[in-house]
C-alpha cells in the first residue's frame, strides 16, 4: 500500500499510535544531539536541524527549510529499545532451604519506533539473526522486539561518516519495516508512505492522505538515489573478509593502538554491537539478589579475562577484535555482516578513528603486496 | 635376544654412521644390568661411561639442602642415559639410580674419548648426535619451566 | 512487529538456573574440589562427554565448569573446580547441603563414538583429566568396540595428579595402556618424571586408525598436538577442548570468540586443524 502524506499527517500517526496505548519513541532533540526518546507529538520531531558530522565530532545546524528527518543518525541506536543497556534477567531468592530463581513478569506496551533509518533496520536485522536466530535466544529482547513497529524514514541527509552504500545497507530501505517514509523537499514539502506489512497497512489506512502519482514516487527514488551519489563508495568491502584474515599481524594495528583511547565508545554506539556481562547484585540481607544483563565492550581488559589472566591485554589485538568481527568473523559466526555503515563508531571516537581508513590502509600494502 | 651390534646399529642415537664407525662403538660396548634400586652413578663421580638404556627406567635426582631430593628426570627403555662422558669436566651432574631392574648397553666413553680425539669425522658424527640428546633435555626443561599445566597461574 | 523477525526462536530458557545440591565433595589438590550435584527437585540433566555447565554461586556469579561425570551408569553431575576467582572459591568452599544454581548443558561433545573402531588416545594435563572423564567411560563401557586405549597423564607434581586411584583402576581391570608422569617428582614418587610429551613417541596406537582427544592448558594441548602429528596421526584426528571467558554459555554474550568461532555454541570441542591456526595468532 502507498500513498502521500502532508507533514501535517506526521501528527496523525502519533495520535493513532497513543490512542491505541502505545509508546512512540522517536528522534529528538536533546543536550545538542538528537537523540530517541518517548514522544508525545510530531512538533518534538527535530523540525528544521541538521547534524554535521566528521571524525570524532558532531554537531547540530539549522537547516533553512522544515524539514522533519534532515540529519542523519545520533549517538544512540534502537539497540537501547531492544537489547536494553541494562535490564533484570532474573531475582533469585535463598528461601526453603533452597534457591528460587524468578524472572518479572513481562508486561511491556507495544512500542513503535518512528524514525528508523535504512542502517538502523539492517542494524535491528543483525541483532535479530544473533540474538534470536540461533538455537538459544535472549528472551527479553524477543519480548521487546515482538512488541516493536517499525516506522522506517529513507535517507535523503547522510552526514559525511555516513558510508551504507558501501555496505549494502542504505540509503532506502528494502525491507524490515511496518512502513517506510521518503521525505521529499523539492516543491511541495510532502512524504510518500509505503506498508512493508499488514500492521503497516492498517496504520497507513488510518491517515489523511493522497493517492502517490508516478511522479511522487519517481521524486522519492530522486531523492535517495541523491543521497547514495553523495556518500560514493568509501569503504571497499571486496573481499574485506579474506583481506582482515590474512593480514591479522598486520603493522597497522600497531599505528591504531597508538591513537585508540579502548574507551569503548564505537562499540556503545554501535547499532549492531551486542556482547552484554551479567553481574550478580545482592541484596544487603543476603536473602536474595538480582541477575543483570548489561552492555559490555571488547575494548575492556575484563571482558577476556579469564582465571587470573586476560586474552586480549594489549588495546592493538582489542581493537583488531573489533574491527575484524565487524567486517569479516561476523560473517563466519552469523552468516551476517557486522556492520551497517551508519558511521557511528567514526562520529564518537573521541580521537576520530576511521574504520574506512584503517581498512583502506590495509587494504592498500595488501595490494602493494600482490 | 639381539646381538650387541644390532642393537646399537637400530638406535636412533647411532643411525647414519658407517659400518667402520659402528664396528669401533660396538668395541667399546657391553652389556649391564642393574637391580631396582641399585646406584648407577652419584653426582660428582667420574663420568666415563653413557649407556643405552634397553629394558627398564633410571631415575635422576637432585639433592637440595635440608629437603627431599628432587626427581628431575627419568629416562627409559630406547633413550640414551649421560652426556657428561663427552663433555668437560666429565662429571655426572645427578644421583642416577635404577627405579627398577634395568638392562643397558654401557659404552667406554675414555675409549670413545681417544677415538673422537683422533678421528674427528667420528667426533663431530657423535657430538653431533649427543648435542641432540642435550637439546631434547634443555627444551624439556624450557618447557617445564612455563608450568604447562598451568597450576600457578592465579 | 516487522516482517523479518524469525517466528522460530531458540529457547528461552537457558538463562535460568536450576536448583543442584552439594551431596559429596572431595579435594584433590591444595586449590582443587570435586563436588558432586544433584537436583532439589526433578530429574537431573544429562550430559554428553565434553558438554560443559554454567555452575552460579548464590549471590557471587557464575562460571563454566567442564562435566566430569560418569553418565554411562551414574546421573550425579560431577564439577571438578579449581578455586582461582571469586566464583570458583565460593563454589569450592560450597558445603555439603549447599544449594548451587545449574544451567545447561551446553555446548558440543566429543566425538567419542564416531572413534568407535578405532585406536584412542587421551592426553590430560592436570585437572584436564575430568573433562575427559565421561569420554572415558564411554570407552570403558564399550571396551570392545575400540582398538587400543591409551591414556597418557601428566600433572607439575604427584600431588596434582587428580583422580589417581580411579585412573588406576582402570589399567587394571580395562586393558588400557596407562602412562604418567610429573614435572618434577621426589624420591617417594615411584613413576616416570618429564613432560607429558615424553610419553608419546613410545606409545602403542595405529596413526593412520586412531583419535586422540587432549585437555590441558593451551599450551600443553600445542606441544601434544604437535607431537602427535610427529607420530602421523592427522591434525583432523586430533581433538581438544578449548576454554574462553563466558558469560551466558549459549552464543548470546560474545565474550567467548576466537575470530570465526564461538567457543560455547561451536566448541567447546574441536579438532586441531579447527583451532591450530587461530591460538597461533596471539592475542587472537
Amino acid at each position: 500500500m502507498r500513498a502521500v502524506l502532508a507533514p501535517e499527517a506526521l501528527e496523525a500517526i502519533v495520535d493513532v499510535l497513543r490512542r491505541r496505548d502505545w509508546r512512540v519513541v522517536a528522534p529528538t532533540v536533546n543536550d545538542k544531539a538528537i537523540v530517541y526518546g518517548e514522544i508525545a507529538s510530531a512538533a518534538e520531531l527535530p523540525v528544521g536541524w541538521k547534524d554535521v558530522q566528521a571524525p570524532g565530532s558532531y554537531e547540530l545546524e539549522r537547516r533553512d527549510d522544515e524539514a522533519r528527518f534532515g540529519y542523519a543518525v545520533g549517538p544512540q541506536s534502537w539497540k537501547r529499545e531492544l537489547l536494553a543497556p541494562s535490564v533484570r534477567l532474573l531475582q533469585i531468592k535463598r528461601a526453603n532451604g533452597t534457591l528460587e530463581p524468578a524472572k518479572d513478569a513481562v508486561d511491556r506496551k507495544r512500542t513503535a519506533f518512528f524514525g528508523v533509518r535504512p542502517c538502523e533496520v539492517a542494524a535491528i536485522k543483525i541483532q535479530d539473526r544473533v540474538l534470536v536466530g540461533g538455537p538459544y535466544a535472549d528472551e527479553d529482547y524477543l519480548a521487546r522486539r515482538k512488541g516493536s513497529f517499525v516506522i522506517a524514514v529513507n535517507c535523503g541527509e547522510p552526514a559525511a561518516n555516513c558510508f551504507c552504500a558501501s555496505m549494502g545497507t542504505g540509503p532506502k530501505a528494502e525491507d524490515g519495516y511496518d512502513l517506510v517514509l521518503t521525505e521529499i523537499l523539492d516543491g511541495t514539502h510532502r512524504f510518500l508512505a509505503e506498508s512493508g506489512t499488514d500492521e503497516g497497512a492498517e496504520l497507513l489506512a488510518e491517515l489523511p492522505q493522497q493517492p502517490a502519482a508516478d511522479a511522487d514516487v519517481t521524486a522519492a527514488e530522486a531523492v535517495t538515489d541523491a543521497a547514495r551519489e553523495k556518500m560514493g563508495i568509501t569503504l571497499d568491502r571486496s573481499d574485506v573478509h579474506d583481506l582482515l584474515l590474512a593480514n591479522l599481524e598486520h603493522p597497522r594495528y600497531d599505528d591504531v593502538a597508538e591513537r585508540c583511547l579502548a574507551c569503548t565508545n564505537c562499540t556503545l554506539a554501535c547499532p549492531t554491537c551486542f556482547c552484554t556481562n551479567v553481574v550478580d547484585a545482592n541484596e544487603l540481607t543476603g536473602a536474595a539478589g538480582d541477575r543483570i544483563r548489561e552492555w559490555d565492550s571488547c575494548f575492556t581488559a575484563q571482558y577476556s579475562e579469564m582465571h587470573g589472566g586476560g586474552t586480549r591485554r594489549s588495546v592493538k589485538s582489542r581493537y583488531r577484535q573489533w574491527l575484524i568481527h565487524k567486517l569479516a568473523t561476523w560473517n563466519d559466526q552469523f552468516d551476517t555482516q557486522g556492520c551497517v555503515g551508519c558511521g557511528r563508531c567514526i562520529t564518537w571516537c573521541p580521537v576520530g578513528i576511521d574504520i574506512r581508513e584503517e581498512v583502506a590502509a590495509i587494504r592498500a600494502t595488501q595490494e602493494a603486496k600482490s | 635376544m639381539k646381538t650387541l651390534d644390532a642393537v646399537i646399529a637400530e638406535s636412533p642415537v647411532f643411525a647414519g654412521l658407517t659400518q667402520e664407525q659402528l664396528e669401533f662403538i660396538v668395541g667399546c660396548a657391553q652389556n649391564v644390568h642393574f637391580d631396582a634400586g641399585q646406584t648407577i652413578a652419584k653426582a660428582g663421580d667420574n663420568a666415563d661411561v653413557f649407556y643405552l638404556i634397553r629394558m627398564g627406567e633410571v631415575a635422576l635426582d637432585l639433592d637440595v639442602p635440608n629437603k627431599k631430593s628432587v626427581r628431575i628426570d627419568t629416562v627409559e627403555a630406547g633413550q640414551v642415559l649421560g652426556w657428561s662422558w663427552l663433555i668437560p669436566p666429565h662429571e655426572w651432574k645427578y644421583d642416577v639410580t635404577a627405579t627398577e631392574l634395568v638392562r643397558a648397553i654401557a659404552f667406554d666413553g675414555e675409549c670413545l674419548r681417544g677415538k673422537c680425539d683422533s678421528d674427528p669425522v667420528l667426533g663431530y658424527a657423535l657430538l653431533t648426535r649427543f648435542s641432540q640428546v642435550l637439546v631434547g633435555r634443555l627444551q624439556a626443561t624450557r618447557f617445564r619451566l612455563l608450568d604447562i599445566y598451568g597450576t600457578d597461574t592465579h | 512487529m516487522a516482517q523479518t523477525l524469525t517466528e522460530t526462536a531458540g529457547t528461552l530458557e537457558a538463562m535460568m538456573p536450576v536448583p543442584y545440591a552439594v551431596t559429596a565433595k572431595r579435594q584433590d589438590t591444595y586449590d582443587t574440589w570435586t563436588l558432586e550435584l544433584e537436583p532439589v527437585d526433578g530429574a537431573p540433566i544429562v550430559p554428553g562427554p565434553g558438554q560443559f555447565n554454567m555452575l552460579y554461586a548464590f549471590g557471587v556469579g557464575e562460571v563454566p565448569i567442564s562435566n566430569a561425570g560418569n553418565f554411562e551408569t551414574d546421573e550425579r553431575l560431577v564439577h571438578t573446580i579449581r578455586a582461582v576467582g571469586a566464583v570458583t572459591k565460593a563454589l569450592c568452599a560450597a558445603e555439603i547441603g549447599t544449594i548451587v544454581g545449574v544451567r545447561g548443558p551446553f555446548g558440543n561433545t566429543w566425538p567419542i563414538k564416531e572413534a568407535k573402531g578405532k585406536d584412542v588416545v587421551i592426553v590430560a594435563g592436570g585437572i584436564g583429566l575430568p573433562p575427559l572423564r565421561p569420554a572415558i567411560y564411554h570407552v570403558l563401557k564399550n571396551r570392545e568396540d575400540y582398538g587400543r586405549f591409551v591414556l597418557l597423564y601428566g600433572a607439575r607434581t604427584p600431588s596434582d595428579l587428580v583422580f589417581l586411584d580411579e585412573v588406576k583402576s582402570w589399567q587394571s581391570n580395562y586393558d588400557v595402556d596407562l602412562d604418567i608422569t610429573v614435572d618434577a617428582g621426589d624420591t617417594d614418587w615411584k613413576g616416570k618424571v618429564g613432560l607429558v610429551t615424553k610419553l608419546i613417541p613410545p606409545a602403542q596406537f595405529d596413526a593412520d586408525d586412531a583419535r586422540a582427544f587432549i585437555v590441558g592448558p593451551e599450551i600443553m594441548m600445542k606441544f601434544v598436538a604437535q607431537e602427535l602429528m610427529n607420530r602421523d596421526l592427522p591434525a583432523a584426528a586430533i581433538n581438544v577442548s578449548m576454554e574462553r571467558t563466558m558469560r551466558c554459555g549459549v552464543g548470546l554474550c560474545g565474550h567467548c570468540q576466537i575470530g570465526p568461532t564461538l567457543v560455547c555454541r561451536d566448541g567447546a570441542c574441536y579438532t586441531w586443524d579447527e583451532v591450530e591456526n587461530l591460538i597461533a595468532v596471539k592475542e587472537l
